[in-house]
């Protein structure tokens, strides 16, 4: 156990990017743990040890989705692409081709605007020192 | 395109990069209300009002045996700052310039960062009511010198634990208590920051536009930003010299808990 979720030396990053890293390791986590327990109810006979452990997989959706809808309000270029992928019927690759298209062309800015809306993508600055 | 009309600017996509870069570096400092209240959107132009879930009886319904209530929201407001820049100088950075001037797009950018400080902590008649315009607390007053910061700070956690406002805390600084807490050190050269810091266990912001100070919880839910469209550039008109822009935003703020916050006056 250490700060392994850092890449970089833990010092010289920012807060704002401490949390984020947190995060998105805590979302790793999640991930690990449906995988888990899906591999745990394909092969499990025992009806009350199963329905113990769908309820344990439903904890880990929940906290999953927290993560992700944390780092996509931090993040507003991901968040936009997620827009164009998430809840979408239809073909996934061809919306996520489109989605990055819509979001990042012309070098992520341009005319239109790296960011939702035309915005700077400023958002939220909480956790950002002073 | 929307209604930026970007697209419409005779200004290239690396003139857009280099312009939006600029406002993100200048803005990201000074907006002071983003780093301690929750933060809603964006939701786009479009959106236009915040829901309350709050209802207002209505004189008389359309027909008998029939009553009615009209909802309360609370509409976003838009803020606008508009600046110029010389086509020459855009197009000297096109070419590889690095000191071409941005100063009124600078100017601009502190402007509407302030405009957005004011309106959150202190309110904007007939349009935004402040954290400071909702609190119920009289507010404490700052001394003369910062080395008395510390007491005026923790009486005001004090009195919002009294309120069972629980931490950790923010503090805003207007500018001038932000100079003095930074070139002040305590006795044995402790650094008056720092000490501040103990005290809230959050953050310390320095906040063009506010009037003295404010403290605040951080615990969420007491204080919610809600975004329509995010601060963006847009395209107002052009000729031959100059590129007519402007920073623009729009959003609500409402305050959910007016207790916890406490306004310290200069």
């Amino acid at each position: 156990m250490g700060f392994d979720q850092y890449h970089e030396p833990p010092e010289e990053l920012p807060p704002a990017t401490r949390t984020f890293a947190r995060l998105c390791a805590s979302l790793t986590e999640e991930a690990e743990a449906i995988g888990w327990y899906e591999q745990r109810l394909a092969i499990e006979t025992d009806p009350e040890a199963l329905a113990v452990m769908r309820d344990a997989q439903g904890e880990e959706f929940k906290h999953f989705s927290m993560d992700l809808e944390f780092l996509l309000r931090r993040t507003p270029a991901w968040r936009e692409v997620a827009q164009g992928i998430l809840f979408q019927a239809g073909d996934i690759v061809e919306h996520g081709e489109e989605a990055e298209a819509e979001t990042f062309d012309g070098d992520g800015a341009g005319s239109e605007g790296a960011f939702a809306h035309g915005s700077l993508g400023i958002g939220s600055l909480r956790g950002v020192s002073r | 395109m929307n209604h930026l009309l970007r697209s419409n600017a005779p200004i290239s996509d690396a003139g857009w990069n280099l312009l939006d870069e600029e406002a993100r570096e200048r803005l990201a400092p000074a907006l002071a209300a983003r780093k301690l209240v929750d933060f809603s959107g964006p939701h786009g132009w479009d959106h236009s009002a915040t829901d309350l879930g709050r209802v207002t009886p209505v004189g008389s319904a359309p027909a008998e045996g029939v009553s009615g209530l009209q909802r309360r929201v609370l509409p976003l407001v838009e803020i606008r700052a508009d600046f110029e820049l010389s086509r020459s100088d855009l197009r000297d950075a096109d070419r590889g310039a690095d000191d071409i001037d941005l100063g009124a797009l600078d100017k601009a950018a502190h402007q509407i960062a302030v405009a957005e400080n004011v309106a959150v902590f202190h309110g904007w008649h007939g349009a935004v009511t402040g954290i400071a315009d909702a609190s119920p607390h009289d507010s404490l007053q700052l001394p003369e010198t910062a080395d008395g910061y510390p007491r005026s700070v923790a009486s005001a956690v004090e009195r919002l634990l009294c309120s069972g406002v629980i931490g950790s805390y923010g503090l805003a600084l207007g500018r001038e208590q932000y100079r003095r807490v930074v070139e002040t050190a305590e006795h044995g050269g402790y650094p008056l920051l720092e000490h501040l810091r103990k005290i809230l266990e959050g953050p310390i912001v320095w906040a063009p536009g506010v009037d003295g100070a404010v403290v605040l919880s951080l615990r969420g839910g007491d204080f919610v930003f809600e975004s329509g469209q995010d601060l963006s550039i847009g395209f107002d008109s052009g000729d031959a010299d100059l590129v007519h822009l402007y920073l623009e935003e729009s959003f609500s703020f409402h305050v959910a808990t007016p207790e916890a916050a406490v306004t310290l006056k200069p």
